[in-house]
């Protein structure tokens, strides 16, 4: 049977719609997520947060804290030894490329909000009781509060020796230098110098937060055998096992990690924020404890997005060929380095593969800062690179007066090339023209570009505008990510289908769902999910790096070709055929092919005998794990066209419509798809326009809550239209990519550029605030 | 302090802080659907109703409640499995921990509202932040359920 | 962590104020901006069975009830019809239902919050705000007061006729606001406009420009900028302006520009409305898609 989407008509499962298989659950409120299923009686924890940016702890004093009726324990950097090996929360393939810069308790505090007690008690209020009561005596020093003097700066973020990089990033933490890299092919200077225009640019992202609805949470138990159960709203249940592992210095032998339904995660998740606390409280003591962050505590120390600045020099010819693109990326990881070494890459290798320029260079530093640790958030860097090369293209497109759909065009890559920025590989599949070209017809394009004005009821004159820009991916990390899926035939003649990655609400249990139902030709409802859990799923990286249903999705294909062949095997036997002339239909093994008399037999073996003798006198394996892994990481790619509401004189400016086109390969299930890309693309859109995180001069975030950090509300948008061009990616299951998080990255050069068409003035720095744009219109100098 | 609060229909008398709030008074007395997303009422997935109102049980002293009616998804699965049914058609409930204070605020919408336009279920709902959706799905659900009950009603 | 010690419901308002004189106790009203804070009570006082809720029509003036929610305010015809509306959309934008069910205009009277759109609207209205002991005062004189251990039991809004319009800016449509605006503007002998502004960012602050009659004329045929001219002068001179995280000085002092501008158009517009009022008020119709 064909996996591919030359056999679309003959598709049962994949490429059609489904509710989610968790849907009734969710939509009654029924208990699944973490907080949910907590049992009583757990201590709360609450942790006691540095008002400082840099300090060493000289003294703390928890004696009247624990005082404090109901209170368990206090613990302080006493109880943890200092020159212990060092962990990193990233949620990453071991070795991590982040570095090993933490310790559950530190003496040294390195930014606003970092760690300096952590208490337990009966109740929250008795906890929040005792935190006030702790007396703690700081000596606070110098912090680094700008990152582009970080770099070789006197004061030295991380100055301890048992700071570890298991990998080679390029790290020296004696300059602040979290990683470096610098690659490129031809002779950038040369052709720059060669090219008619050159945009010689300097852009700005700020930090963002995810601002999933569940906050981080997670408890922790101890089992029948003295071993950490860890449950937790994560989307890497093995990473949390090793990261929590290294933090407390137990072999991960004593650890187990579960992950009920997830209230979203974006990557915020991807980061073991919260679980080496309830797992150190209940290490320590032997009682099940909980931890629940605080909004504010998820946003001022959670792990938001990389804050970076790119310089991109792009250069060209009047005719609108891109000679040579040139970016150097600086990003700043605050004072922990999780996923600071691999987001920056992405702000490159996601953006100028785009184009089939051959002259091109790629440099970046990422630095330790006395801000709050970034981490990882969809798109992982790719928005940042995104947005300035797409914006570069588009300030090119008008120096030379072409328009900016034209010049992509011309330079895009097309299916079959090599894409040297992109690692080399060569483009497997793409319809990134065609997303183009359909995305600029949705927006009728050629009749409205630039801009035209709408007067309002109110008698205001608002101008509407229109801008572009294109976005790639990935599809997993190529020779790292694994997916796995075991599928068991169970006694009944239904499966169990287990999984180690993460359904974050997007669907991905549903999706792999699917894709086993197609191999096994049975409704969705004979197949139930279970993960993911370290001690019963089979090994995966997580839900990460647009992985579930490229990699994980394979997985599954294969562990249900497999079965399918394993019930054929059983069916044989027991109706006396030959294997090879079996076949099956779903409910029964039957012969298929005329055997070698030329006699067809009349006897079936129905899957609930197939089941049944699986448990009876059975040698044939009813139970199958596969493994994937990708040797490519094929981009899935898009179009996207915003067109802007603005009030020129307040600078209010809204997005009334929002159009795009996806190759995200066959999308499995194309409604979840269609949500996929509606929900990141207001996500990126908010980015661009409205989520602002500012520091106050002593380090401390300003937009602490979600009262000051304004994301999208329903009335904040218009309308998303989004539409499909599927290629068809031969190593996907089905011909499926990624959708994730290519789906968030054209907001914000299509907003820069559309804002530009409604008022003249170019907006590098995100978010393009309404009293930017105000001031900007007003002609009050440069954004 | 003693209260009695009239939860889903049945009276629930306890002993409770003077700063309880009612989202822990509820989440604590079989209410699980009452979700908390942010500690500024911005969210909305605390949304339960009181006296047939829609409130944010964040907001709110359980001690104020002594005494009045308050009904959260577990006392409304007919309408949740209805409304709800029509967003999930569309993906739209996508990690679904919104879910349950976006429907009881669309029910008391439909009670205020039974035909709203687009714009004013987005203005009724704005309290309700989705961040997985965009949504788009969950106006789609919501039109699709409104047609629904207008071909129903004749 | 908001934290409380103990909650009363008084049987009367000399009770409440009496518990009130009391350190560490407070009034709460609907307590949305409150439990946001980390105030510790030693008692929460609840007025919420003092019969303090609800709109009264009183002929000459509305009487409203300092447990009256947010959300009664704006659904209130008679409220919605005497302002054509203004306090409808002073409130529209504030956070949501859920928020407006709960806050009071008690609480947020008393508060005096700096970003209240409702302060905003109701300083261009003849608003008296009527404390337990203290009486009745002008809001703007409330506003201005430093806070005390009053009650504010009701506010009164005489129904002196004038065209109100109302205007913000917003960073999100449901986000507190960077700057508001209100006006009104009455007819006749001693004809006024006024223009409140609020979300300064501090609490809202009233001009009155008097309209004598070379000003009426222009405006009355279609000349809006001298009377422009004359409101930003006072406003730019009477109401000061700062920066926080929602916008600059700089940026507040061109909103201030644009809103008072803005007001002044929509007030223009509605003359000209009234004036055609009975050939063209046909109701629009509504339609499903926007």
């Amino acid at each position: 049977m064909g996996d591919y989407i030359e056999n679309a008509e003959r598709l049962r499962y994949v490429n059609h719609s489904f509710r989610k298989i968790d849907a009734e659950q969710l939509i009654t409120g029924k208990p699944v997520y973490t907080q949910d299923i907590a049992p009583a009686g757990c201590l709360q924890i609450k942790l006691l947060r540095s008002p400082y940016a840099n300090a060493i702890i000289e003294e703390i004093d928890p004696s009247a804290a624990l005082r404090v009726p109901g209170v368990e324990a206090v613990f302080t950097f006493h109880d943890v030894d200092q020159n212990m090996p060092r962990f990193t929360e990233a949620g990453q393939t071991y070795p991590e490329p982040s570095p090993r810069d933490r310790l559950v308790l530190d003496r040294h505090m390195r930014h606003v909000g970092d760690v300096a007690g952590i208490i337990a008690a009966d109740t929250v209020q008795n906890a929040e009781k005792a935190m006030k009561l702790i007396r703690v005596k700081y000596k606070v020093l110098e912090p680094v509060l700008d990152f582009h003097t970080a770099l070789d700066n006197k004061v030295i973020v991380h100055p301890e020796e048992n700071w570890e990089a298991l990998s080679d990033v390029g790290a020296d933490r004696k300059r602040n230098l979290c990683a470096h890299d610098a690659c490129g092919e031809g002779d950038v200077e040369q052709a720059l110098s060669e090219s008619d225009v050159v945009v010689d640019r300097v852009y700005h992202t700020k930090a963002v937060h995810q601002m999933y609805m569940e906050p981080l949470n997670a408890f922790c138990t101890k089992d029948a055998f003295g071993r950490l159960v860890i449950v937790s709203s994560t989307q890497i249940v093995f990473h949390v096992r090793r990261n929590v592992a290294t933090a407390l210095g137990i072999p991960s032998s004593k650890i187990r990690v579960i992950k009920p339904r997830i209230g979203g995660g974006f990557g915020a998740k991807q980061t073991s924020v919260c679980e080496v606390y309830p797992a150190f409280v209940t290490w320590k003591t032997g009682k099940p404890s909980q931890i629940v962050y605080t909004r504010e505590e998820c946003i001022t120390a959670g792990s938001n997005r990389h804050e970076m600045e790119m310089h991109v020099r792009l250069g060209g010819m009047k005719d609108g060929t891109i000679r040579a693109i040139d970016l150097y990326t600086l990003s700043n990881t605050g004072a922990y380095g999780e996923h600071g070494p691999t987001t920056v890459g992405l702000s490159g290798h996601k953006s100028i593969p785009l184009y089939h320029t051959k002259v091109w260079r790629f440099c970046s530093d990422v630095v330790y800062t006395n801000y709050p640790s970034a981490g990882a958030y969809r798109g992982y860097g790719a928005p940042q690179g995104l947005f300035a090369v797409e914006s570069a293209v588009n300030e090119f497109s008008h120096r030379i007066g072409m328009d900016p759909v034209d010049v992509r065009l011309m330079n895009i890559t097309e299916e079959g090339e090599v894409m040297p920025a992109y690692y080399g590989q060569i483009n497997t599949s793409s319809r990134l023209r065609e997303c183009l070209l359909n995305t600029a017809r949705m927006a009728d394009w050629k009749n409205r570009y630039p801009s035209w004005k709408v007067t309002g009821d109110d008698g205001v004159t608002r101008v509407h505008s229109l801008g572009l820009s294109l976005a790639m991916q990935g599809s997993a990390i190529n020779n790292v990510d694994v997916g796995s899926a075991t599928l068991k035939l169970e006694e009944g003649g239904n499966y169990t289908l287990l999984l180690g990655c993460a359904d974050m609400g997007t669907g991905a249990d549903t999706i792999l769902s699917q894709i086993a139902a197609e191999v096994l030709e049975c409704p969705l409802e004979k197949i139930s999910v279970c993960g993911a859990d370290t001690d019963l799923s089979p090994y995966d990286s997580g839900s990460y790096a647009s992985s579930t249903t490229y990699l994980t999705g394979r997985a599954v294909l294969r562990a249900a070709k497999e079965l399918r062949m394993n019930i054929i095997r059983i069916g044989a036997l027991l109706i006396g055929c030959p294997e090879k002339d079996c076949d099956f239909d779903g409910t029964k093994v039957y012969q298929a092919a005329p055997s070698e008399s030329g006699a067809y037999s009349e006897k079936e073996a129905s899957l609930f005998d197939i089941a049944a003798k699986s448990t009876g006198g059975n040698n044939i394996p009813v139970v199958v794990t596969a493994t994937n892994s990708s040797e490519i990481s094929p981009p899935p790619y898009m179009a996207g066209i915003a067109e802007l509401e603005t009030d020129l004189s307040t600078g209010e400016s809204w997005c009334v419509h929002y159009y795009a086109t996806v190759d995200c390969g066959t999308p499995v299930s194309p409604a979840l798809a269609r949500v996929q890309a509606e929900g990141g693309i207001l996500q990126g859109i908010g980015m661009s326009l409205y989520e602002d995180i500012n520091y106050s001069a002593d380090g401390s975030m300003v937009e602490n809550s979600a009262l000051q950090y304004k994301v999208p509300a329903r009335p904040d948008i218009g309308k998303i239209h989004v539409e499909f061009a599927p290629s068809d990616e031969k190593s996907g299951p089905y011909g499926a990519k990624s959708i994730g998080e290519v789906v968030i990255d054209t907001p914000p050069a299509a907003c820069a550029d559309a804002l530009y068409n409604a008022c003249g003035a170019y907006f590098r720095t995100l978010p393009a605030r309404a009293e930017d744009i105000a001031m900007a219109a007003a002609g009050c100098g440069e954004p | 302090m003693n209260v009695t609060i009239n939860v889903n229909g049945k009276d629930i008398t306890d002993t409770i802080r003077p700063d309880e709030l009612l989202i822990d008074f509820l989440r604590s007395h079989g209410c699980p659907s009452v979700k908390r997303g942010c500690e500024t009422s911005n969210c909305g997935a605390c949304t339960v109703h009181m006296d047939g109102k829609a409130v944010l049980s964040c907001g709110i002293l359980a001690v104020r409640c002594d005494g009045h009616q308050i009904t959260t998804l577990e006392g409304l699965q007919d309408e949740a499995k209805e409304i709800g049914g029509f967003i999930a058609d569309q993906g739209g409930e996508q990690c679904g921990y919104c879910s349950p204070g976006l429907i009881m605020a669309c029910i008391a919408m439909f009670r205020e509202n039974p035909s709203p336009t687009d714009g004013e279920i987005k203005e009724y709902l704005a309290n309700n932040l989705c961040r997985c959706s965009g949504y788009q799905s969950q106006m789609r659900g919501i039109r699709g359920y409104i047609a629904y009950r207008e071909k129903k009603n004749g | 962590m908001f934290t409380a010690q103990n909650y009363i419901k008084p049987k009367s308002l000399e009770e409440a104020y009496a518990l009130l004189q009391k350190r560490g106790n407070r009034v709460v009203g609907g307590m949305q901006w409150m439990k946001m804070s980390s105030a510790a009570c030693a008692a929460v006082i609840d007025l919420s069975e003092l019969g303090l809720s609800g709109i009264k029509d009183e002929g000459s003036a509305f009487s409203i009830g300092c447990m009256t929610t947010l959300r009664e305010l704006e659904q209130d015809p008679g409220i919605s019809a005497f302002s054509q509306g203004a306090v409808k959309e002073a409130l529209r934008g504030i956070v949501g239902v859920q928020f407006r069910n709960l806050a009071t205009i008690g609480g947020t009277v008393a508060g005096r919050y700096g970003f209240s759109d409702v302060l905003t609207i109701l300083s261009v209205m003849d608003t008296q705000v009527e404390l337990y002991k203290a009486g009745r005062v002008p809001l703007a004189s409330y506003l201005a007061s430093p806070p005390d251990r009053d009650i504010v039991v009701r506010l009164i809004i005489e129904k002196n006729p004038a065209a109100f319009t109302y205007l913000s800016v917003r960073r999100t449509r449901t986000d507190l606001p960077t700057l508001t605006c209100a006006s009104s503007l009455t007819q006749g002998p001693g004809a006024y406009l006024r223009i409140a502004v609020g979300a300064r960012p501090g609490a809202a602050r009233c001009v009155e420009i008097p309209l004598d009659q070379d000003l009426c004329r222009e405006f009355y045929n279609g000349k809006p900028e001298r009377l422009e001219e004359a409101a930003l002068c006072l406003a730019r001179k009477e109401i000061t302006l700062s920066g926080n995280l929602r916008g600059s000085a700089q940026y507040r002092e061109h909103l201030l520009e644009v809103l008072v501008r803005r007001s002044i158009r929509q007030q223009l517009a509605k003359l000209t409305e009234t004036a055609s009022f009975h050939e063209s008020r046909a109701p629009r119709e509504r339609t499903h898609e926007e």
